[in-house]
């Protein structure tokens, strides 16, 4: 990781470019007319349901105004009074494309909080799963943006690999696209030799398919033509958005909190942070295109290296006891009800953690004043903080590359209205 | 890899230094330096650690709002998390303020990432940002008429009596 590049890029200050009220002038000097276009809520190119008012002259887009919050489902108030097992789910449904990265994020701040160690089997198991859910969120979000451009078989190419990703789930968790999965402590089942042949099979075959996926567009003339150059958006500014993950990556800030604050393990692996220099849409791909490469290695390593162990803390009174167990063994019938009825008691104290989410720095944000449900939780949605530089991003465009520039931001609707 | 060295000491001695008295209940929650200071000094303490040479704290993380509806003319708070991504270490700055008077200045000069944060905050909490170039509801409807997240609205409708809270263990 060079350390160069956040060095010049920090300290230097943009200012903020508000929404305009009232069209620039020349539009009213030459008393054009402008058209209004609602891109959205509903519209099958906006991936989510989220609204665009554009003003467009001709094909030009002038200004936008976004409006989100059409699924907002409230977490941070219903997370207040719900005990930790239950929060789980919720965070499941923010980035529903990388939904085990949430889990784990959130499972993380709880052992923080609670002060659970856990074993490094776990948090190898914890390290493939998310970079199985980076990959499955960057193949979905890479050739969506071929398919906005008109290329539909990449898409079905990388579909299937998706698929194989959640075999590889339904393997540990039973679920695919919510999975719920993890424990305080660790993880729920330990990786079964079924689920290891499917993982060792999906690292036989994905290569191809990877190698046969980047054949047809990072060289395909139509497709660069299409995206180089859109949409660009500069270092300063992006820091100045707050943006995170690949989109901040692609303009050139090496970030990445998988190496910037580590956690489960991810100290071990060696991988490379991939980074773009104009911030530009084919930027935004290339930069997720490489990061499946570096989130593969890691895949690899982390199944090489899988240390013998237990697959979860030893810490009872927070990690669910297997069903079996609890069939025949009081304590852990006492365990499962009190958690189940969530009668564990928090310390006092104020977490935050961060991991590195498909999106960019997922943050989860807790208040815990000694009760059974957190005080207050936030979540930091990178979506959410991005999503607002999309005006800036869209204004002197057409209408056919904001489509372009949606979808490489990967603005996830689930996570940007949580 | 970034710079070593920066210790949460050294932040809290630069802030000290020139904010001295206005910094206070200083804590360490899990390694996180977490300082409270006042509402009229949020914004030059925002602006000097985005200044600082040695600091370089100029990235917003997150900012989000909170209600302790006992705490007597300190109800409302806001809550920031900078970080400086050069020397990697973040900062949790809090601002408490009566819930009469809910009123903030924007760092929205500042971050261009504080102005969806804020109405987000506003949105929830019902605090105003002073300054804010549009400060409307982000993600609930335009008509409502209160702000959720505070504490004295409850999640369940409180006149239900088929649901009583001690058979839920809560």
């Amino acid at each position: 990781m060079a350390d160069i590049i956040i060095e010049d890029k920090v300290n230097t200050n943009v200012g903020i470019e508000k929404i305009p009220d009232s069209l620039p002038a020349q539009y009213n000097e030459h008393e054009r007319e402008l058209t209004t276009l609602n891109l959205g809520p509903t519209h099958p190119a906006t991936h989510g349901i989220f609204q665009n008012i554009l003003q467009m002259d001709g094909e030009r887009i002038v200004s936008g105004v976004p409006t989100i919050g059409y699924i907002h489902r409230a977490f941070e108030k219903i997370a207040e009074r719900r005990p930790f097992y239950q929060i789980t789910p919720l965070t499941d449904r923010m980035n529903y494309c990388s939904s085990p990265i949430n889990n784990m994020g959130w499972w993380m701040t709880v052992e923080k909080l609670l002060g659970v160690k856990t074993p490094k089997r776990a948090d190898y198991i914890r390290v493939i799963v998310m970079e199985l859910a980076r990959i499955a969120d960057h193949l979905i979000c890479n050739s969506i943006l071929g398919v906005d451009s008109g290329a539909f078989t990449g898409f079905l190419y990388v579909f299937q690999e998706r698929e194989k990703i959640y075999e590889i789930y339904e393997e540990l968790s039973g679920a695919r696209l919510t999975t719920n999965m993890g424990r305080i402590g660790g993880m729920e089942r330990d990786l079964s030799p079924v689920a290891i042949h499917k993982l060792r099979e999906w690292i036989a075959g994905f290569p191809k398919v990877m190698k046969e996926f980047e054949a047809l567009f990072t060289r395909n003339r139509i497709f660069v033509d299409r995206i180089k150059d859109v949409g660009p958006i500069t270092a300063e500014k992006a820091l100045n958005y707050g943006f995170t993950g690949p989109n901040l990556r692609a303009a050139g800030v090496d970030y990445d909190v998988r190496v910037m604050n580590p956690y489960s393990s991810y100290e071990d692996f060696d991988f490379e942070i991939p980074v773009g220099t104009t911030g530009d849409t084919y930027d935004r791909f290339m930069v997720r295109n490489e990061e499946i490469w570096q989130s593969f290695r890691i895949v690899q390593q982390a199944l090489e290296n899988l240390p013998e162990g237990p697959y979860h803390a030893d810490a009872p009174e927070y990690f669910l006891p297997p069903k079996q167990a609890v069939y025949k063994n009081m304590e852990a019938l006492i365990y499962h009800f009190k958690i189940i009825m969530g009668e564990i008691e928090a310390p006092v104290g104020e977490v935050y953690h961060s991991v590195e989410g498909g999106n960019g720095e997922l943050g989860f944000y807790l208040i815990s004043d000694g009760g059974r449900t957190p005080y207050r939780l936030h979540f930091r949605r990178p979506c959410f903080i991005y999503y607002q530089a999309y005006p800036e991003m869209v204004v002197g465009t057409q209408l056919s590359d904001a489509i372009l520039i949606l979808s490489s931001m990967n603005v996830i609707a689930g996570e940007l209205d949580a | 890899m970034a710079e070593q060295g920066l210790t949460n000491q050294h932040v809290l001695d630069n802030i000290t230094a020139k904010f001295g008295e206005s910094i206070f209940n200083v804590e360490e929650p899990y390694g996180l330096l977490t300082v409270t200071t006042t509402r009229d000094q949020i914004i030059p303490l925002l602006t000097h650690l985005y200044n600082d040479a040695d600091l370089k704290m100029n990235f917003l993380t997150t900012m989000c709002g909170i209600h302790y509806p006992d705490n007597k003319e300190q109800e409302l708070g806001v809550i920031y998390h900078v970080h400086s991504l050069v020397h990697n270490v973040r900062l949790r700055i809090k601002i408490f303020f009566p819930i009469d008077n809910p009123i903030v200045p924007t760092a929205t000069n500042l971050y261009a990432a504080a102005n969806w944060m804020e109405r987000e905050t506003f949105d929830f909490y019902g605090i105003q940002f002073e300054g804010h170039p549009n400060l409307i509801r982000i993600l609930n409807v335009e008509d409502m008429t209160y702000h959720p997240m505070r504490k004295h609205y409850p999640l369940e409708d409180g006149t239900r009596e088929d649901k009583v809270d001690t058979f839920f263990g809560r």
